[in-house]
Protein backbone atom coordinates (compact mmCIF):
# COMPACT_ATOMS: atom_id res chain seq x y z
CA UNK A 1 0.00 0.00 0.00
CA UNK A 2 1.10 3.38 -0.98
CA UNK A 3 0.27 6.63 1.37
CA UNK A 4 0.89 10.08 0.17
CA UNK A 5 -0.32 12.98 1.35
CA UNK A 6 -2.82 15.23 -0.65
CA UNK A 7 -0.19 18.06 -1.89
CA UNK A 8 2.31 15.41 -3.41
CA UNK A 9 -0.18 13.89 -5.35
CA UNK A 10 -1.54 17.04 -6.61
CA UNK A 11 1.61 17.78 -7.23
CA UNK A 12 2.40 14.66 -9.76
CA UNK A 13 -0.30 14.67 -11.80
CA UNK A 14 0.27 18.29 -12.55
CA UNK A 15 3.99 17.57 -13.53
CA UNK A 16 2.10 14.67 -16.65
CA UNK A 17 -0.23 17.67 -17.41
CA UNK A 18 2.49 20.48 -17.46
CA UNK A 19 5.02 18.46 -19.30
CA UNK A 20 2.43 16.87 -21.79
CA UNK A 21 2.36 15.42 -24.89
CA UNK A 22 5.80 14.50 -23.03
CA UNK A 23 6.09 11.54 -20.24
CA UNK A 24 7.16 13.64 -16.81
CA UNK A 25 8.83 11.45 -14.20
CA UNK A 26 10.04 12.30 -10.31
CA UNK A 27 11.24 10.31 -7.54
CA UNK A 28 8.87 9.60 -4.16
CA UNK A 29 10.72 10.30 -0.99
CA UNK A 30 8.97 9.35 2.31
CA UNK A 31 9.44 6.13 4.67
CA UNK A 32 9.06 2.49 3.91
CA UNK A 33 7.58 -0.09 6.37
CA UNK A 34 6.97 -3.61 5.63
CA UNK A 35 4.40 -3.18 2.73
CA UNK A 36 3.73 0.35 3.63
CA UNK A 37 5.34 3.32 1.62
CA UNK A 38 4.66 6.72 2.67
CA UNK A 39 5.80 9.73 0.79
CA UNK A 40 5.77 13.31 2.25
CA UNK A 41 7.59 14.57 -0.84
CA UNK A 42 7.78 14.61 -4.77
CA UNK A 43 10.71 15.36 -6.30
CA UNK A 44 10.51 16.63 -10.57
CA UNK A 45 13.04 15.17 -12.77
CA UNK A 46 14.31 16.10 -16.13
CA UNK A 47 13.37 13.17 -18.44
CA UNK A 48 16.68 12.58 -20.28
CA UNK A 49 14.88 10.59 -23.36
CA UNK A 50 15.73 13.55 -25.52
CA UNK A 51 15.02 11.34 -28.29
CA UNK A 52 11.33 10.21 -27.57
CA UNK A 53 10.49 11.94 -24.43
CA UNK A 54 6.39 10.99 -25.71
CA UNK A 55 6.35 7.43 -25.09
CA UNK A 56 10.53 7.04 -23.00
CA UNK A 57 11.31 8.14 -19.62
CA UNK A 58 14.47 8.23 -18.04
CA UNK A 59 16.42 9.80 -14.75
CA UNK A 60 19.48 11.40 -15.04
CA UNK A 61 21.30 8.67 -12.61
CA UNK A 62 23.13 11.90 -11.07
CA UNK A 63 20.13 13.33 -10.48
CA UNK A 64 18.99 10.10 -8.02
CA UNK A 65 22.58 10.28 -6.26
CA UNK A 66 21.81 14.00 -5.36
CA UNK A 67 18.24 13.48 -4.43
CA UNK A 68 18.90 10.05 -2.44
CA UNK A 69 21.87 11.98 -0.56
CA UNK A 70 19.57 15.39 -0.20
CA UNK A 71 16.64 13.14 1.18
CA UNK A 72 18.79 10.75 3.83
CA UNK A 73 20.13 14.04 5.31
CA UNK A 74 16.31 14.99 6.20
CA UNK A 75 15.82 11.05 7.33
CA UNK A 76 13.58 10.35 4.20
CA UNK A 77 14.57 7.74 1.93
CA UNK A 78 13.79 6.89 -1.88
CA UNK A 79 10.57 4.67 -1.40
CA UNK A 80 9.19 4.90 -5.78
CA UNK A 81 9.22 6.86 -8.48
CA UNK A 82 6.44 8.29 -10.92
CA UNK A 83 5.81 8.97 -14.46
CA UNK A 84 2.61 9.79 -17.10
CA UNK A 85 2.02 7.96 -19.78
CA UNK A 86 0.38 11.10 -22.16
CA UNK A 87 -2.47 9.55 -23.89
CA UNK A 88 -1.97 6.25 -22.35
CA UNK A 89 -3.89 3.81 -19.82
CA UNK A 90 -2.38 4.31 -16.10
CA UNK A 91 -0.84 0.62 -16.58
CA UNK A 92 2.37 -0.94 -16.51
CA UNK A 93 3.82 -1.74 -19.60
CA UNK A 94 6.43 -4.44 -21.07
CA UNK A 95 9.14 -1.80 -21.37
CA UNK A 96 8.41 -0.24 -17.89
CA UNK A 97 8.73 -3.71 -16.26
CA UNK A 98 11.78 -4.34 -18.20
CA UNK A 99 13.45 -1.38 -17.09
CA UNK A 100 12.22 -1.48 -13.43
CA UNK A 101 15.13 -2.40 -10.62
CA UNK A 102 13.91 -0.68 -7.43
CA UNK A 103 11.80 -3.84 -6.33
CA UNK A 104 10.12 -3.09 -3.08
CA UNK A 105 9.65 0.50 -4.15
CA UNK A 106 6.40 1.50 -5.50
CA UNK A 107 6.20 3.10 -9.07
CA UNK A 108 3.20 5.32 -9.80
CA UNK A 109 1.76 6.06 -13.69
CA UNK A 110 -0.66 9.07 -14.23
CA UNK A 111 -2.78 8.73 -17.42
CA UNK A 112 -2.39 11.86 -19.47
CA UNK A 113 -5.24 12.44 -22.10
CA UNK A 114 -5.34 15.36 -24.39
CA UNK A 115 -3.34 17.39 -21.60
CA UNK A 116 -5.85 16.32 -18.45
CA UNK A 117 -4.46 14.16 -15.59
CA UNK A 118 -6.87 11.32 -15.31
CA UNK A 119 -6.23 8.20 -13.87
CA UNK A 120 -3.55 7.52 -11.24
CA UNK A 121 -2.49 3.90 -10.28
CA UNK A 122 0.64 2.71 -8.45
CA UNK A 123 2.22 -0.10 -9.08
CA UNK A 124 4.53 -2.47 -6.22
CA UNK A 125 7.58 -3.91 -7.75
CA UNK A 126 7.79 -7.20 -5.87
CA UNK A 127 9.94 -10.36 -6.16
CA UNK A 128 13.39 -11.86 -5.22
CA UNK A 129 15.58 -10.12 -8.40
CA UNK A 130 15.67 -9.66 -11.86
CA UNK A 131 14.21 -13.10 -12.81
CA UNK A 132 10.81 -13.05 -10.62
CA UNK A 133 10.57 -9.33 -10.42
CA UNK A 134 6.98 -8.48 -11.00
CA UNK A 135 4.37 -5.04 -10.80
CA UNK A 136 1.34 -5.84 -8.39
CA UNK A 137 -1.57 -3.35 -8.34
CA UNK A 138 -1.49 -1.54 -5.05
CA UNK A 139 -3.73 0.30 -2.85
CA UNK A 140 -3.04 4.30 -3.22
CA UNK A 141 -4.36 6.33 0.18
CA UNK A 142 -4.42 9.89 -0.37
CA UNK A 143 -4.17 11.86 2.84
CA UNK A 144 -3.78 15.41 4.14
CA UNK A 145 0.02 16.29 4.96
CA UNK A 146 -0.82 16.86 8.24
CA UNK A 147 -1.45 13.34 9.28
CA UNK A 148 1.94 11.96 7.81
CA UNK A 149 4.05 14.91 8.68
CA UNK A 150 2.61 14.03 12.39
CA UNK A 151 3.27 10.31 12.14
CA UNK A 152 6.47 11.39 11.04
CA UNK A 153 7.63 13.47 13.99
CA UNK A 154 5.79 11.22 16.40
CA UNK A 155 8.35 7.96 15.69
CA UNK B 1 34.93 5.43 2.88
CA UNK B 2 31.37 4.77 2.78
CA UNK B 3 29.22 3.02 0.74
CA UNK B 4 25.27 4.38 0.10
CA UNK B 5 23.20 1.24 -0.24
CA UNK B 6 19.89 2.05 -2.36
CA UNK B 7 16.35 1.28 -0.59
CA UNK B 8 15.81 -2.17 -2.31
CA UNK B 9 19.56 -3.27 -1.81
CA UNK B 10 19.18 -2.52 2.29
CA UNK B 11 17.60 -5.96 2.78
CA UNK B 12 20.58 -7.83 1.59
CA UNK B 13 22.51 -5.61 4.08
CA UNK B 14 21.47 -5.94 7.31
CA UNK B 15 18.70 -3.05 6.84
CA UNK B 16 22.04 -0.93 6.87
CA UNK B 17 21.43 2.59 4.26
CA UNK B 18 25.22 2.52 4.13
CA UNK B 19 28.38 0.69 5.27
CA UNK B 20 31.95 1.80 5.95
CA UNK B 21 34.46 0.36 3.91
CA UNK B 22 38.68 0.52 3.71
CA UNK B 23 39.44 0.37 0.01
CA UNK B 24 42.00 1.80 -2.34
CA UNK B 25 39.95 1.56 -5.71
CA UNK B 26 36.08 0.69 -6.45
CA UNK B 27 36.65 -2.60 -6.74
CA UNK B 28 38.26 -3.22 -3.28
CA UNK B 29 35.26 -1.34 -1.86
CA UNK B 30 32.53 -3.32 -3.50
CA UNK B 31 34.35 -6.63 -2.98
CA UNK B 32 34.44 -5.52 0.64
CA UNK B 33 30.73 -4.51 0.54
CA UNK B 34 30.04 -8.14 -1.01
CA UNK B 35 32.08 -10.62 1.56
CA UNK B 36 30.42 -8.40 4.45
CA UNK B 37 27.23 -8.98 2.50
CA UNK B 38 27.47 -12.06 0.50
CA UNK B 39 23.63 -11.66 -1.06
CA UNK B 40 24.73 -8.46 -2.22
CA UNK B 41 26.77 -9.96 -5.34
CA UNK B 42 24.61 -11.44 -7.60
CA UNK B 43 22.50 -8.18 -7.35
CA UNK B 44 25.33 -5.91 -8.24
CA UNK B 45 26.98 -8.83 -10.70
CA UNK B 46 26.30 -11.03 -13.83
CA UNK B 47 27.07 -14.56 -13.41
CA UNK B 48 30.61 -13.86 -15.42
CA UNK B 49 31.38 -10.80 -12.69
CA UNK B 50 30.70 -7.91 -14.70
CA UNK B 51 28.78 -4.63 -12.85
CA UNK B 52 25.18 -5.47 -14.10
CA UNK B 53 24.38 -3.03 -16.88
CA UNK B 54 21.58 -1.08 -14.74
CA UNK B 55 23.58 -0.75 -11.77
CA UNK B 56 25.33 2.78 -11.90
CA UNK B 57 28.05 3.50 -9.09
CA UNK B 58 29.19 6.82 -8.50
CA UNK B 59 32.11 8.25 -6.66
CA UNK B 60 30.71 11.46 -5.04
CA UNK B 61 29.24 13.11 -8.04
CA UNK B 62 31.16 11.16 -10.72
CA UNK B 63 29.91 8.11 -12.41
CA UNK B 64 33.05 5.99 -12.25
CA UNK B 65 32.40 4.85 -16.25
CA UNK B 66 33.64 8.61 -16.99
CA UNK B 67 36.71 7.99 -14.40
CA UNK B 68 38.40 4.54 -14.30
CA UNK B 69 35.21 2.57 -13.86
CA UNK B 70 36.22 -0.24 -11.17
CA UNK B 71 40.12 0.79 -10.73
CA UNK B 72 39.24 4.39 -9.74
CA UNK B 73 41.23 5.27 -6.99
CA UNK B 74 39.34 6.23 -3.61
CA UNK B 75 40.51 8.13 -0.34
CA UNK B 76 39.27 8.25 2.98
CA UNK B 77 36.28 10.80 3.29
CA UNK B 78 34.53 9.40 -0.18
CA UNK B 79 31.36 8.30 -0.94
CA UNK B 80 30.42 5.66 -3.39
CA UNK B 81 26.54 5.47 -4.21
CA UNK B 82 24.92 2.62 -5.79
CA UNK B 83 22.09 3.73 -7.96
CA UNK B 84 19.98 1.15 -10.23
CA UNK B 85 18.68 2.78 -13.21
CA UNK B 86 15.43 4.72 -13.55
CA UNK B 87 13.18 4.54 -16.91
CA UNK B 88 10.53 3.00 -18.65
CA UNK B 89 7.71 4.43 -21.12
CA UNK B 90 4.70 3.08 -23.02
CA UNK B 91 4.89 -0.65 -25.03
Amino acid sequence: MLRIAQPEFNALRAHGEETYPHECCGVLLGRMEDEERQVVETVRCGNTRADRPQDRYNIDPHELVRIQRQGRERGLDIVGFYHSHPDHPARWSQTDLAEAHWIGCSYIITSVEQGRAVTTNSFALLGSGEEDKRFEDEQVEVVSEKVLVREFEEE
Amino acid sequence: MKIMIPTPLRQYADKKDAVEVNAGTVAEALSGLTSRHPELRQHLYTDDGRLRAFVNVYLNDEDIRYLSKEQTLVKDGDTLSIVPSIAGGIG
